[in-house]
């Protein structure tokens, strides 16, 4: 499979970027891993006559740690969310989640950013991001904005981000308490049939802090904040993790593909939902 | 049609081809340099017949560009061993049947060659998790995961052996 023609082109900054990206309009494109690119572009799903790899330029790399808050360059892959030990210590959620994206080689070359940025509801970072509250930094040639990752995903593959614009990081805060990313799939490197995320703190048994997302059970990644609510200032046992469980999948709205039917997903979500509420409580 | 430039270092020799920008990296070593060994299965990175290692790791030739690859260190099974002196996975997998058609073999042995680096006592469940982006349609992935442990003694058994020369 090979994709039609394009122009190519490797920025060695940022703002060099956003100025091909400012030229171009809807012709160009910016490239990071590409494992979500290449095979649309193989299908020719996307017409894309400018390909801007932004793998040179050096200011989208990283993570950064400044005591509690975490700032991640929009080019970091898979693989060194998952190997960098400061980060595992601050937010250990990430490699947890991080280690069921894909398979190995992906994760060599898949980023952060354009996971994020995609807005594939089947990807797990958008997800994640619900979880932890992230704020995104968006650079074009109006200037720099920033925009929670609550408010960016309007629907499958549109976005709060224009298409002159590139997201450069994500920053959060250190989450607090235990945590848990439970997904099921049919075989590694399948997107979730369900995924859910959770975060969880705990104090003599009360729920003191929590974060409950969802991946891949609608067209946006899901925050369940009706859940959340239930759960902060109560005691935590099993009757109100399953009322907790309930709610989420409430707020679920899953379509019917390969995967499976609406049921099956709905039934599905309960269960990644009870297992990452129970592991997070647990790890409390 | 409008070509680029790109030079890269291909089984330790450089190289520069003046490809069209959307040549994939497996095209550009297949059909531009003739390394066929990164064979093409699916071309959507599933599969991973394409493995090869990119500046020390593990990637899919079918889903990178061949300008993405500019200036990169690439590594295919035709580097690793020749027939008169294959490399110790190489043998392992012919003792221990690690193949039957052989079409997943040279993604298998290249993803092996890198994953015995990053991990070089791994368990069964590490090693399969290791070539979980390697599909094989034939063994069952059994006589695979025995190779590749065998290869992993055999590896370590041969660093011992170099350390207590040097000491």
């Amino acid at each position: 499979m090979i994709p039609s023609a394009f122009s190519f082109y490797k920025p060695d900054n940022l703002q060099k970027a956003i100025n091909l990206i400012a030229d171009f309009g809807d012709e160009g494109r910016v490239i990071a891993g590409g494992h979500s690119l290449i095979p649309v572009m193989k299908q020719r799903l996307t017409d894309i006559k400018h390909l801007i790899d932004l793998s040179a330029i050096n200011e989208l790399k990283g993570i950064k740690i400044k005591g509690s808050s975490i700032s991640i360059g929009a080019m970091t892959t898979q693989v060194e969310l998952i190997t960098n030990a400061e980060l595992f210590k601050v937010a250990p959620v990430i490699r947890e989640a991080s280690l069921q994206i894909a398979d190995p080689q992906v994760r060599n070359l898949g980023t952060i950013g354009g996971n994020v940025a995609n807005g594939d509801p089947a990807n797990d970072m958008p997800g994640l991001m619900q979880l932890l509250d992230a704020t995104y930094t968006i650079n074009g040639k109006n200037g720099v904005r920033e925009i929670k990752a609550r408010e960016f995903y309007e629907g499958a593959y549109f976005t709060a981000r224009e298409d002159d614009e590139i997201l450069v990081s994500i920053s959060f805060n250190s989450p607090i308490g235990g945590y848990a990313y439970e997904k099921q799939k049919r075989k590694i490197g399948d997107y979730a049939t369900a995924a859910a995320g959770v975060i969880l703190s705990v104090d003599n048994g009360v729920c003191s802090s929590a974060s409950i997302a969802l991946t891949n059970l609608s067209d946006t990644p899901i925050y369940c904040s009706d859940a959340v609510s239930m759960l902060i200032g109560k005691q935590i046992d099993d009757s109100l993790l399953s009322e907790v469980t309930k709610s989420c999948v409430e707020q679920s709205d899953p379509v019917a593909d390969q995967r499976g039917p609406v049921e099956f997903k709905k039934y599905v979500a309960g269960i990644v939902v009870n297992k990452a509420l129970n592991r997070a409580f647990d790890r409390s | 049609m409008e070509k680029i430039n790109v030079s890269m270092k291909v089984n330790g020799k450089n190289e520069n081809l003046s490809v069209e920008p959307r040549t994939l990296l497996v095209h550009a070593l297949r059909e531009h340099l003739e390394y066929t060994g990164a064979h093409i299965g699916c071309s959507s990175s599933h599969c991973g017949a394409c493995t090869v290692d990119m500046n020390g790791k593990s990637v899919k030739s079918c889903t990178i560009f061949a300008p993405q690859a500019e200036g990169a260190d690439i590594l295919t099974v035709e580097g690793i061993g020749t027939p008169d002196k294959l490399h110790v996975i190489q043998e392992m997998f012919k003792e221990h049947h690690g193949l039957q058609c052989g079409y997943c073999t040279p993604g298998m042995i290249m993803r092996s060659y890198r994953f015995l680096q990053e991990n070089p006592n791994p368990t069964e469940e590490e090693v399969r998790f290791g070539i979980s982006g390697n599909l094989c349609r034939c063994t069952g992935y059994q006589n695979i995961v025995k190779s590749i442990m065998a290869a992993a003694d055999k590896l370590r058994e041969e660093s011992n052996i170099e350390k207590k020369e040097i000491a």
